[in-house]
């Protein structure tokens, strides 16, 4: 499997050769690769279903506990068939939906590397790993919502999209270390059976609220429902699989498959069930104000997500079942509308729903698919949608924490979806004729393939919702309720549930009917809805821009000496705080010094004092010839002849240098105020003290035995030299002394190119305006 | 003497940092001076100051009969030395051709990649 996974990686690199040879069909052929996964998904059914956990071990990096072993019990098996199944039909409907697109190879690469990375989200085993393909599914997800990149909405939902997914990414792989950490373990399959050391554990409480900033970003819950329905700038087939089937679903497979881990306590279930209930009425009731048919949908999923999420918050046995149920309902029924809607688009030209009107005269297949379809979205017999709507409001009468309230919740976004249902199916398919951009007829088989299997499904399992006991027993088990009855049936007598799904059809109906001064009402609301979470994702956006602005233009304002000072205040600040608290300031050192020796220093001090003040470069030159000699004279006094010597060379070459150079250049200016030069005097005289004090306390420390001891014993022996630094330098170390000669040689090099290719460089410059600037007079007063 | 030395150290460092926070060039290049001799003096210093004890293998010997100082901070300083000046000319030539073709000796002016 492993390898089927990262063969779909190379395959997905492949994409352009294969487009080569086999043109439009290319879809088609990409196709094979999930198909054949779900076949052997399929095939490994009986080990799945005997409640047996397949364990794919493959080591990747031992070192750091990271494997690639994929584990497939019932959860990640459903999983992975939506994602295989789904992906095969998204692939095929593709195939007429960017018929003859100048990008289909582009978006074949990437929904195919998108595909993968999904598969290896709900394989894996290892939380890292698990943590790698989640981001690549955020990265993937980028590149699919931006596939009209030309198009700036498109861009910057995408964005949009990216930032909070992996901005919850960041959460989540804090909360993943503190899991690892918690649990002792990277691995989930051990880490689901230490649910009572994790829940009694200390980090608890923060590694839960990491996980679920995590889940909750990517599975689009509220305060973060906003990026999902601004990514329906993607492309049709893209909003089919990612928005619906798969990879806001993620979210929701990380909080099923911790749900045995951590799933219980009093802060998961109040947090999710709250949070995925509140979710649920902003989905549908947010759904309300749109017309567009993919917002629609888009809405209706966030309601989907909450609902999911609130059933695994609840989490009693009936909840897990639900959730199971649901979730595939959900996948079947808004996969089939996703892809009907791109139909519509296509086939009209407008995504519309008041501007379609009557079409089930015209496309009779699509709205045959579309009713089904829509009948599972709203909950009514005999689909599977019902079956997990009578199973979503069974289990919320069971919730532990404030059951009245979300039994309100859960009812309103049931009577709402049943609405948007309406508005999706009848608005377009029944009603007047209206007249549409395009003609609009039936689209060919292959388009209505893929949408057409997964409203087919929807009624099997709605009207044998007994062909699921074993896959929902399955799932059950995988979360962590192995002994959980599922008895699936489309009929279970008169009683609360179904009161309140009859309410919900007639109060939804209602809706509809009134849908279009509803809407008007809602536009006036509208400012207020504009308010929402989106809002503060555009004053963060705007902050963290003004932010970098002001940082940038003060930190990187491009004068060097600014550069100079903040680098130096920080080393002093840092340098001399550790000084002081590990140190303390008081150095223990005895001073014994000669008169002539102080009388060399002082020599030093003036020679540097001087240059630093005197107004005659020449002056300037002097003084610090004067300390260089005196530097010379110390190396001679303190035993070190051969530094005395270079010493006395290099001052005497760099005086004639300096003699030579600088009189072609500028006499010296005042340049500064003299605010400016207090302030740099400060940060000069602080840097000045911390070296002193650095050194003094190098000084008064313990000293460790000297390196050179061995150089010193054999310079004679071995390097048949008497002159021991001599030795070091052309024998010892001569590895250094051959980068010291690099370098000069590099120097050289650039004085000669500098000097050398005068004319050359100043060409197209008015040369006699650049003599007019150069100075000629001398400055020897 | 090594506590004068590191006062005298800090001085010149002092120096060669209020030197390099000047605005014109060519204090720069003098800030530059200061620095690596400042450097080299403090390499030198710390590692121990010993008087009249040059590390030299008396002729006819194998090694030093005494206690000499310590040859390796010096080999180091040397390079030091030589590679100082190497980047001082490198840097003075520069300096000489940017006023060239810049004509400012201010380094504010000189902010902007695109003078």
């Amino acid at each position: 499997m492993q390898t089927a996974v990262l063969g779909g990686f190379v395959a997905a690199a492949m994409v352009p050769l294969l487009h080569r040879w086999f043109g439009s069909r290319t879809p088609l052929v990409m196709a094979l690769l999930p198909a054949s996964l779900a076949v052997w998904l399929i095939s490994q059914w009986p080990v799945i279903a005997s409640g047996d956990v397949l364990l794919l071990e493959q080591a990747w990096v031992p070192g750091l506990d990271i494997t690639l072993t994929f584990m497939i019990d019932g959860l990640a098996w459903l999983f992975a068939m939506l994602i295989t199944v789904i992906g095969a039909l998204v692939l095929v409907y593709s195939r007429e939906y960017l018929h003859g697109h100048r990008d289909l190879p582009r978006f074949l690469v990437v929904i195919t590397a998108f595909m993968m990375s999904m598969l290896g989200l709900v394989l894996a085993d290892n939380l890292v790993t698990l943590f790698v393909f989640w981001e690549l599914t955020s990265i993937t997800s980028y590149l699919l919502i931006g596939f009209n990149h030309t198009d700036s909405a498109a861009r910057k939902a995408a964005l949009q999209g990216l930032l909070v997914t992996v901005g919850g990414g960041l959460a989540l792989l804090a909360g993943f270390v503190l899991l690892a950490l918690a649990g002792d373990s990277w691995s989930l399959h051990e880490l689901v059976q230490r649910g009572d050391v994790l829940r009694g554990h200390d980090l608890y409480t923060p590694l839960l609220i990491c996980v679920l900033l995590g889940a909750f970003t990517k599975s689009a819950q509220f305060p973060f429902h906003f990026w999902l329905p601004n990514a329906m700038a993607a492309p049709t087939p893209v909003s089919a699989y990612l928005h619906s089937a798969t990879m806001v679903k993620a979210g929701v497979y990380l909080l099923a498959r911790l749900h045995p881990a951590l799933g219980g306590t009093d802060g998961w279930v109040i947090t999710l069930s709250l949070v995925g209930a509140v979710t649920m009425v902003t989905g549908a009731f947010l759904a309300m104000q749109h017309t567009n048919v993919k917002k629609l949908l888009a809405y209706s999923t966030v309601m989907g997500l909450g609902t999911l999420t609130m059933l695994l918050g609840i989490g009693t046995e009936k909840a897990l079942v639900a959730f199971a149920v649901f979730l595939l309902a959900h996948s079947l029924y808004k996969g089939a509308l996703f892809m009907v809607a791109g139909i519509l688009d296509h086939e009209t030209g407008t995504k519309d729903v008041t501007a379609m009107g009557g079409l089930r005269h015209l496309m009779p297949a699509t709205a045959i698919v579309a009713g089904v379809a829509g009948l599972s979205l709203a909950g009514l017999p005999p689909l599977l949608g019902f079956v997990g709507k009578e199973l979503m409001l069974t289990s919320v009468l069971e919730a532990p924490f404030w059951r009245l309230l979300i039994l309100l919740l859960a009812f309103t976004a049931a009577f709402l979806t049943l609405a948007v249902a309406a508005i999706i199916v009848l608005r377009p398919f029944f009603g007047q004729r209206q007249d549409t951009p395009q003609p609009p007829h039936d689209p060919s088989r292959v388009m209505l393939a893929g949408p057409g299997l997964l409203a087919a499904l929807s009624l099997l399992f709605g009207l044998v919702p007994g062909l699921l006991d074993p896959v929902v027993g399955a799932v059950v088990t995988g979360m962590g309720a192995p002994e959980a009855k599922v008895h699936l049936a489309l009929w279970h007598g008169f009683n609360l549930p179904l009161a309140l799904s009859f309410a919900s059809l007639v109060l939804g109906l209602t809706i509809y009917r009134l849908w279009d001064r509803l809407r008007a009402g809602l536009t006036r609301l509208a400012p207020l809805i504009r308010c929402g979470p989106e809002a503060g994702y555009d004053a963060l956006m705007a902050g963290l821009v003004i932010l970098a602005d002001g940082q940038t233009r003060f930190l990187q304002n491009g004068y060097i000496r600014n550069y100079l000072v903040m680098t130096l205040l920080v080393l002093v600040g840092l340098v001399g705080h550790a000084l002081f608290f590990r140190h303390g300031l008081a150095p223990d050192v005895t001073l014994s010094v000669y008169f002539h020796e102080a009388v060399t220093a002082g020599l030093m001090i003036a020679g540097a004092v001087a240059a630093c003040v005197m107004r005659s470069r020449l002056a300037a030159v002097a003084a610090l010839g004067v300390m260089g000699f005196s530097i010379a004279l110390t190396f001679v006094l303190f035993s070190a002849p051969d530094l005395a010597i270079t010493q006395l060379l290099v001052e005497t070459l760099t005086v004639i240098l300096l003699v030579l150079v600088l009189f072609r250049l500028p006499r010296f200016a005042t340049l500064s105020t003299p605010t400016e030069r207090l302030r740099d005097l400060v940060v000069a005289s602080l840097t000045g003290g911390l070296i002193t004090l650095l050194m003094l306390a190098v000084l008064s420390g313990e000293r460790l035995p000297r390196i050179s001891d061995y150089m010193v014993a054999n310079s004679q022996p071995l390097g048949h030299g008497h002159n021991i630094v001599n030795v070091i330098l052309v024998d010892f170390r001569a590895l250094d002394t051959l980068g010291e000669m690099f370098v000069l040689a590099l120097a050289a090099i650039g004085v000669f190119a500098m000097l050398r290719f005068h004319a050359a460089l100043g060409e197209g410059v008015d040369r006699d305006g650049r003599r007019n600037l150069a100075p000629t007079e001398d400055d020897h007063g | 003497m090594e506590p004068l030395m590191a006062i005298t150290i800090g001085i010149l460092f002092a120096a060669a940092i209020y030197m390099m926070l000047r605005r014109s060039i060519v204090k720069l290049v003098i800030g530059l001076i200061l620095l690596s001799n400042a450097a080299n003096l403090l390499i030198f210093a710390t590692a121990g100051m010993v008087r009249g004890a040059p590390p030299l293998v008396p002729k006819g010997m194998t090694a030093p009969e005494t206690a000499v100082a310590d040859p390796l901070p010096q080999a180091l300083v040397l390079t030091a030395i030589v590679i100082a000046f190497g980047v001082l000319s490198f840097a003075v030539v520069l300096v000489r051709r940017a006023w060239e073709i810049v004509g400012a000796d201010d380094l504010d002016q000189m902010k902007d990649t695109d003078t």
